[in-house]
């Protein structure tokens, strides 16, 4: 007990250059704590797949589409329970900054693929039976003031023209790490009217999603499907959700490499300013520590001392950061919501800040306790400031 | 009387290694502030050079890029009858009708995907584009399932070497050249004959047509015209807009990327600097005192302190300038959220950034050190040299 209250008085003796350590410290772990959230965010659509769904698109690229007719020969192979389909619609909710995800689907074996979309029965049968409805998470609709019955216009940047829809559901998601901001109509509505106006687009899917009875098994239900469809016209590329979505982040990975080094890199800044504290501290106590060396304490005492101060400043300011990073990160998502639709604090993130303080606490203390062990007591008395 | 200034600069060689941290701590966080600047400039220069000025792109209404475009033949006609369109030699008009698709591909030494634009040219787009020349092989043969690969894309893409075969839609494609299109974003891109391309992507209509100006100033008049035309339903931009426009949300999401962790980061590198200027203050208290008995003005330490921190900031500055200069040799390539596709820039320095960091790293130092200086500066002479 007595020792703590040792840690904490020599601390504080310089309560300014503390003070700032303290909150060194505090906003390095802060911005730690908010890159690590961030790059989570990043992976949010891989950790929200299903091992259960499947991705089947045009071998070429994601841009060519898949003809309509291929869903009756999917159904056929083994394995497959449930065939959806749909496109990337890319609508613009009046102006472009208002981005949000939107999807052309096929409502039925859509609602039955994603249960995590939760959708009340009565919102569920009314968006089921009109053409023009559409689903929209609860997300978008708050932010553009949706209610069910509104009527929502989207510009087609893909499908010119100006699409009318009626908001007939808002979903919410099941836990949190489903993303509520997307918004999806039917399918057969984007078909007819592309009949009308471009007839050669119709009949053409961006791509299927498709529900597997085991997930052992997707490999073999991959290879079974593009193997059907092998040297023709419209090649297939199938992989599990997982894999699809994980394309997108390798996709930007340089970006996100480059994120995770600043997190560390900030770890290493905050490593020197501490070190720098402990080192002026214990320089300014060589004498001190003679004397404690005189009295006949050894040199495990001394060290214990240093490093329990360093560990004592830097826990403080980890504890302070790890405390303001769950407001931080709210406010985060209510301001840049529309880029990361899932961004939340995971309980990993604030272990690994722990660890961080922890590591900068000892880091600092090394040099200074090297010196202040190793230091003859008539040299420490010796020595001046 | 000035206290000398190389009074400030052996006081800071004298705690070396309070010194080096502190400087450090200031080098990383310059080096980080530079390294950002550096890839938003690269990623804009890319995109910007990649236009011309005196040529027009004309895509689709409303959409955003040439992927999702589509110009009916019908319509391109239309265009390639305006008389703006320049004529170049024996009388042909200087256009091309481009047809522009995504193709996914894996990067050399990984089976990573990635999604690269290849693009349908004709005679006319070469010569359109000065900054494109032949590096190594030959021009394909019109009609033929030939392609010409971009340097950056040659590097990174596996079947996209000189001599390399790529298969797509059917039929198998051979790399018989190799472009060098400087730092533009054409760099990142295959070529191939639009006429083959559209082929075997079954596809009735081009992607964007362009052409350069007979007169460049005629454009607005140009766009006018065009867009009011009930023939068409397109829009038109000189294609140095139309690149510039493509790097709009990458460059402003690494500008915010990078304004928000320098501000961070430089937070915690000023409280450093703070700490070693109010510890050596705290140290030289008698010194101080001395200097003001010697007959030293306030305005003199308070000086003196300043450069001392000032002198610490430039230190970190340059030496986080320093590294960050190497980043020049490295080339950095990701998925443009605009276009989708994979784009190749490298970090660009120059002049304006290297002044932005240097000023950047003086404020840092100036800011951890005002409040010690002022501190030293208003000690009293009497206080000051009892403590020693």
């Amino acid at each position: 007990m007595r020792i703590l209250k040792l840690f904490f008085r020599n601390a504080f003796r310089h309560k300014l250059r503390t003070g700032l350590t303290i909150l060194g410290i505090t906003i390095a772990i802060l911005a730690f704590g908010m890159l690590r959230t961030l790059v989570n965010a990043w992976y949010a659509g891989v950790e929200a797949s299903s091992a259960n769904r499947l991705v089947i698109r045009n071998a070429i690229s994601l841009v060519f589409p898949l003809p309509l007719a291929y869903k009756d020969r999917i159904r056929q192979v083994e394995g497959v329970t449930l065939v959806s389909w749909g496109n990337w619609f890319g609508g613009v909710y009046i102006e472009e900054k208002n981005f949000f995800p939107n999807f052309a689907v096929e409502p039925r074996s859509f609602l039955a693929l994603y249960p995590e979309y939760l959708l009340p029965d009565m919102q569920r049968s009314s968006f089921l039976s009109d053409r023009k409805g559409a689903v929209a998470g609860k997300k978008i609709a708050d932010r553009f003031g949706w209610k069910v019955g509104d009527t929502v216009t989207l510009k087609g940047t893909i499908f010119p023209g100006n699409w009318e829809f009626t908001i007939r559901g808002i979903y919410r998601g099941k836990d949190r790490s489903v993303d509520e901001t997307q918004f999806f109509f039917h399918w057969e509505y984007l078909d007819e009217t592309v009949r009308k106006t471009a007839p050669r687009r119709a009949g053409q899917v961006g791509y299927y999603i498709i529900g597997i009875a085991n997930p052992n098994l997707a490999g073999e239900v991959s290879a079974a499907i593009d193997a059907a469809f092998k040297n023709s016209l419209a090649e297939t590329l199938t992989e599990t959700e997982k894999a699809f979505q994980m394309s997108f982040v390798s996709m930007t990975e340089a970006i996100l490499i480059a994120i995770q080094l600043v997190s560390i890199v900030i770890i290493v800044i905050i490593m020197a300013v501490v070190a720098n504290t402990m080192a002026m501290t214990a320089r300014e106590r060589i004498g001190e520590y003679a004397v404690f060396k005189t009295l006949g304490f050894g040199g495990r005492f001394i060290a214990g001392l240093i490093f329990g101060e360093s560990l004592f400043i830097s826990l403080l300011g980890t504890a302070i950061g790890i405390g303001l990073t769950f407001p931080v990160a709210a406010a985060f998502h209510d301001y840049l919501g529309t880029y990361f639709p899932i961004f939340f604090v995971e309980k990993e993130t604030v272990l690994m800040g722990v660890a961080a303080g922890i590591l900068v606490g000892v880091v600092a203390a090394l040099f200074p306790t090297w010196r202040a062990v190793r230091i003859r007591i008539a040299d420490g008395l010796r020595r001046i400031g | 009387m000035r206290v000398p200034v190389s009074y400030s600069f052996r006081n800071l060689w004298t705690r070396r290694l309070t010194t080096i941290l502190t400087a450090a701590g200031m080098a990383l966080v310059v080096f980080v502030f530079a390294a950002i600047l550096m890839l938003a400039e690269g990623l804009q220069k890319t995109l910007v050079d990649t236009g011309s000025w005196d040529n027009v792109v004309l895509i689709r209404k409303g959409s955003q890029s040439e992927v999702q475009s589509g110009i009916e033949r019908l319509q391109a006609s239309v265009i390639e009858t305006q008389p703006e369109v320049a004529v170049g030699e024996g009388g042909r008009r200087v256009l091309a009708k481009e047809v522009v698709v995504l193709i996914s591909l894996a990067k050399r030494g990984t089976d990573k995907p990635s999604n690269v634009i290849i693009r349908g040219i004709n005679d006319q787009s070469l010569a359109m584009r000065p900054q494109v020349r032949l590096a190594e092989g030959r021009l394909p043969r019109p009609g033929s399932a030939e392609i010409l690969a971009g340097r950056s894309v040659a590097k990174r893409f596996a079947g996209t070497g000189i001599g390399e075969t790529l298969r797509f839609g059917m039929r198998d494609w051979t790399v018989v050249g190799i472009f060098d299109a400087g730092s533009t974003g054409f760099s990142s891109e295959i070529w191939g004959d639009a006429d083959q391309l559209m082929q075997t992507f079954r596809r009735q209509a081009y992607s964007s047509v362009i052409f350069k100006l007979s007169d460049p100033s005629a454009f607005d008049a140009f766009k006018a015209r065009v867009e009011a035309d009930p023939r068409l339903t397109v829009e038109a931009k000189r294609e140095s807009r139309f690149y510039a426009d493509q790097s709009e949300v990458m460059a402003k999401f690494l500008r915010i990327l990078g304004v928000s962790l320098t501000i961070i980061f430089s937070l915690g590198a000023v409280i450093g600097a703070m700490i070693t200027m109010y510890a050596a203050v705290a140290n030289r208290t008698a010194e101080i005192g001395t200097l003001r008995a010697l007959g030293f003005q306030r305005r003199s330490i308070l000086a003196a302190f300043l450069m001392e921190a000032l002198l610490l900031g430039l230190i970190g500055g340059a030496a986080g300038l320093f590294f960050a200069s190497f980043l020049q040799l490295l080339t950095i390539s990701t998925l443009n959220v605009q276009t989708f596709s994979e784009l190749a820039f490298s970090f660009t320095l120059t002049v304006g950034i290297v002044w932005q960091a240097l000023a950047f790293s003086l404020v840092m130092g100036f800011v951890g050190g005002v409040l010690p200086a002022l501190r030293a500066s208003r000690m009293k002479i009497v206080d000051a040299l009892r403590t020693g």
